[in-house]
């Protein structure tokens, strides 16, 4: 029973997430960065496992030049979906430009 | 027979299904701002001195770093360019040298901690490091400073060396088996190889106090086929071409343009 409800929780949480996600990629497919940010992170807090969710609030992090947070994100999206070519395709390029615009042997 | 039928139905039936789910995947172009390294709030000019250079290759590398970056900063920064003969560094720290060397004091550059003459042709770093002695002169970068209304002073030094290097590479090579079929496989080849090395060191100095703000200093190198004769200014442009974000990234912000994937 305890079991059945944490699951159905699971699902809807999932559900809301999916929902906030879908209307984030709306928000930056429109130009609306700040929306999409904001849809994300709560994504995010209604599942905290959902890789994908991670995965767009580092785009949007890193298009708003939050690189810090944006490396935080991609590394929780890939911990939480390690076989994703996609998200790893992400995070090689931006931590190819980060790499190159702060390489400073000094 | 069947086993096309098979995949080309499974086809159908996955590009149905991933219809009716809709895409999970998108593309969507980005533009990473990338904060400046040096607050250059202060600063309405930036003079692009001039670099003691060596390397002995058949080009100016001081005259065309001076060219190069003054064209990409009239382009990438807010800053007004300068627009002023290229030092020759290399004999202004000469002058300077000698000028400070006691009188009688030993020639000799092998023997003395600090030479009071300086090799006139720079071949490497260790002969480039001696030179170094000229950006910590506060009173002549002030003073220069002073003729220019206070800029930020770009200066530095450039080692552009050839080089040639020989060892195994590995490529593909093709081959056909007695049927016909072509394949490629890898191979491991001696090569001789020659290219060149750039180690530019780019130092930023307040022209209002002749003190050093911050400096940087990278290494690129490219290596051809010994078939393969590239004009050293070419490979020059090359490599310049590679450091020039970030040193541009040192004076104003970037935006580097980009595509990532937004997944559902």
């Amino acid at each position: 029973m305890l079991v059945a409800g944490s699951t159905a929780a699971f699902a809807n949480a999932r559900g809301d997430a999916r929902a906030q996600v879908a209307f984030g990629i709306k928000a930056a497919q429109d130009g609306l960065w700040d929306e999409a940010m904001f849809r994300w992170n709560k994504a995010v807090k209604l599942d905290p496992t959902y890789a994908a969710a991670y995965n767009d609030l580092a785009v949007a992090y890193e298009h708003q030049g939050m690189p810090d947070k944006a490396r935080e994100a991609y590394e929780k999206a890939i911990r939480l979906d390690p076989g994703n070519d996609q998200i790893r395709q992400n995070y090689e390029m931006f931590k190819e430009i980060n790499d190159r615009t702060t390489r400073h042997p000094h | 027979m069947t086993g096309r039928l098979g995949i080309l139905i499974s086809t159908a039936v996955l590009a149905l299904g991933l219809t009716a789910c809709g895409a999970s995947s998108f593309d969507i172009p980005i533009q990473t701002p990338i904060r400046a390294k040096l607050d250059v709030a202060g600063f309405q000019r930036v003079l692009v001195a001039g670099f003691v250079s060596g390397g002995g290759s058949d080009i100016d590398p001081n005259e065309e770093t001076v060219r190069l970056l003054r064209s990409q900063l009239r382009l990438k920064s807010k800053l007004k360019v300068v627009e002023a003969d290229a030092l020759p560094l290399a004999a202004i720290t000469r002058q300077q040298t000698a000028a400070a060397a006691p009188a009688g004091a030993s020639k000799d550059v092998k023997t003395s901690e600090a030479p009071t003459s300086l090799p006139v042709k720079i071949k490497n770093a260790q002969e480039l490091a001696q030179y170094d002695r000229v950006f910590a002169n506060t009173s002549y970068w002030k003073q220069l400073g002073e003729e220019y209304q206070d800029p930020l002073i770009v200066t530095g030094t450039i080692l552009f060396t050839p080089q040639n290097q020989s060892g195994f590479v590995q490529r593909e090579q093709e081959v056909y088996n007695s049927l016909g079929e072509r394949s490629v496989v890898p191979i491991r080849t001696f090569m001789e190889r020659k290219g060149f090395v750039l180690r530019p060191k780019f130092i930023f100095i307040d022209g209002r106090t002749g003190a050093t703000l911050y400096s940087e200093t990278f290494r690129e190198e490219v290596l051809y086929d010994t078939g393969q004769d590239t004009p050293a200014l070419s490979s020059y442009f090359e490599l310049m071409d590679r450091i020039m974000p970030s040193f541009l990234n040192t004076l104003s912000s970037q935006k580097i343009r980009g595509t990532r994937v937004l997944l559902k």
